[in-house]
């Protein structure tokens, strides 16, 4: 620097300078809005937190509800019910999911029959998810003549079908095709390579994507009003109305009761730490096999 | 043991560009043929047309006769057959990032369903060892990812990959390229030794290396075979004044 002539130091400083403040100000930007983003998170936690854990107790987790008027009560039945329904819903959307965006991504880029299912998915992901509980009132319910978790798993997997295609998709597009070539210049047949080498190596974004459908549907009540329906008492059977608690929120929050609204609040932290519980297991579960300096 | 390669009329397409032009030659076993050439003459085109890779691309189209013995790859046998005995080595390295050392060097067997241990054990040592990066990785096989370590040693692991599965031929596309010295040393030695059990290919844009590798080599120009004959010849005493040209460096 030294050696520079005055005039080229002198630009060559205020270049460094102009460097250095719009680097600040983009790192800036970017801390403001990561801020903005959590703030709104942290308050609702914290809301939630103040609101409903003063309600939690034992009996919340191990209780079915009771009367209006009589004291204590949980919502057991609605956890397990959510657990169930979320279950058959990741089961049968998550697969599916999977299935049509390996499709899309591996075997019909560029085709006509591709571009109808990419934008199929794409309206099915903005159809209102009170749309997929008709559908599967309609599909299931009206035929069976009567409510079912089963019907309810069904609505929340086809809303979780589009979602999953759709980032399964985008993540095997970002999979190098050297890497797929490497797979198939060794003899590796077609739909092997597509399993052990693409999914896999797409798997981290795959999972999220996989995420955020589950958290998307798993706070869900509309599709479930006239599915699963909901249901004061235990039930195991996939095939009768079953609790679930954002119908079980629904119903509280909307109640005339002081206690059940204290119910819904806690209700409500419930389900959000559970959606969180389980993201957070996934993560850890996907974690565990990674390698050094692997990505 | 390495079988010959019979290249009859091939022509390559990608879309409607006509990438390669009437390729005849023929590349005998158990030697190694370097194939030289200005950058997009087609060289890479060509090997992949040898292991039927050209057509994973879907707007890519081959036609032609190559003979492996005596097996028409193109009409007696499918892709994944035919890749299995023709191995490549890639221009830039393509390891499995997903995948350990140990697993991105057994891949080949293991994702076609061989599964016994012992066996996969000794194919990783010997094909490390042969790959010259024995030493290097021994002690993280299972640790570390196959994109975590070097650019050259990813090469290395690209080549003790392919080996793994004991192709009869081997192609490979300039598989030195981005290696330093050394290793490109270590990789010549490689191809010196494996040329008497494998029939080997390898593109090169350097001279020296194709002198020092090959009994045979051919020059490609603008999708044409120009001249195919023993290296010696081509270095010192070419046929056709363009590959002169090329060798004495007026062009390319
Ligand atoms: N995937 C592709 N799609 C379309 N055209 C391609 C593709 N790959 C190669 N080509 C074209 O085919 C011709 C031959 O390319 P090729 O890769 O075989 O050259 P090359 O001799 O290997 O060059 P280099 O020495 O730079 O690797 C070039 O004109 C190139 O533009
Ligand atoms: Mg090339």
């Amino acid at each position: 620097m030294s050696a520079l002539p005055v005039r080229s130091r002198y630009v060559a400083s205020f270049v460094t300078l102009r460097r250095s403040v719009t680097n600040n100000l983009v790192t800036g930007v970017a801390i403001v809005s990561t801020a903005l983003v959590l703030v709104p998170l942290v308050a609702i936690l914290g809301y939630l937190l103040y609101k409903g854990a003063s309600s939690l107790n034992l009996a919340f987790f191990t209780h079915v509800p009771v009367p209006v008027g009589d004291p204590g009560g949980g919502m057991a039945n609605a956890i397990v019910g959510s657990a169930a329904i979320l279950g058959l819903a990741s089961l049968l959307g998550i697969p599916l999911g999977i299935g049509a965006g390996v499709y899309l991504a591996e075997y019909a880029r560029g085709t006509w029959m591709g571009a109808a299912v990419r934008f199929t998915a794409d309206v099915l992901n903005g159809v209102p998810s009170i749309v997929m509980g008709l559908a599967a009132y309609s599909l299931i319910v009206a035929k069976q003549q009567h409510f079912s978790g089963l019907a309810g798993g069904v609505a929340l997997a086809i809303m979780m079908v589009p979602t999953v295609a759709r980032t399964t998709e985008e993540m095997l597009a970002t999979v190098p095709n050297p890497i797929r070539e490497a797979a198939l210049g060794l003899g590796i047949p077609k739909w092997r390579t597509v399993l052990s080498v693409s999914l896999r190596t797409a798997s981290p974004g795959i999972i999220t994507g996989c995420m955020l459908a589950f958290a998307r549907v798993a706070g869900e009540t509309a599709p479930l009003l006239f599915t699963a329906f909901g249901n004061q008492f235990w039930s195991f059977d996939l095939n009768q109305p079953i609790a679930a608690l954002p119908l079980q929120i629904y119903v509280y929050a909307l109640s005339p009761y002081d206690e059940w609204h204290r119910l819904a609040w806690a209700g409500a932290l419930v389900l959000i730490v559970m959606i969180m519980a389980s993201v957070t297991l996934v993560r850890i579960f996907a974690n565990r096999g990674a390698l050094k300096g692997g990505h | 043991m390495g079988v010959d390669i019979r290249v009859e009329n091939l022509n390559a397409w990608y879309g409607p560009v006509h990438t390669l032009h009437d390729v005849n030659l023929h590349i005998p076993a158990n030697h190694a043929t370097a194939l030289i050439g200005p950058s997009g003459c087609g060289k890479s085109t060509f090997v992949r047309c040898l292991n039927r890779m050209h057509e994973t691309n879907p707007a890519a189209r081959a036609e032609g006769k190559v003979l492996m013995g005596e097996l028409d790859i193109y009409k007696d046998a499918t892709p994944v057959e035919i890749r299995r005995r023709v191995g490549m080595v890639f221009q830039r390295p393509n390891p499995f990032p997903t995948m350990s050392i140990y697993d991105n060097v057994a891949s080949g067997l293991k994702l076609n369903g061989f599964r016994k241990k012992r066996v996969l054990d000794e194919v990783v040592e010997r094909s490390l060892r042969q790959a010259a990066l024995w030493d290097e990785v021994k002690d993280d096989l299972k640790k570390k990812s196959g994109a975590s370590i070097s650019g050259g040693q990813q090469q290395r692991l690209c080549i003790a990959r392919a080996l793994a599965v004991d192709p009869e031929v081997l192609l490979m596309d300039e598989p030195a390229s981005a290696l330093d010295p050394v290793s490109t040393a270590k990789i010549e030695d490689l191809i010196f030794k494996l040329k008497s059990q494998y029939t080997i290919v390898i593109v090169t844009h350097n001279m020296q290396q194709a002198a020092r590798v090959a009994e045979n080599t051919g020059f490609f120009l603008m999708g044409k075979l120009v001249e195919f004959a023993a290296t010696t010849k081509i270095f010192t005493n070419p046929s056709d004044k363009r590959t002169e040209d090329y060798i004495t460096g007026r062009f390319g």
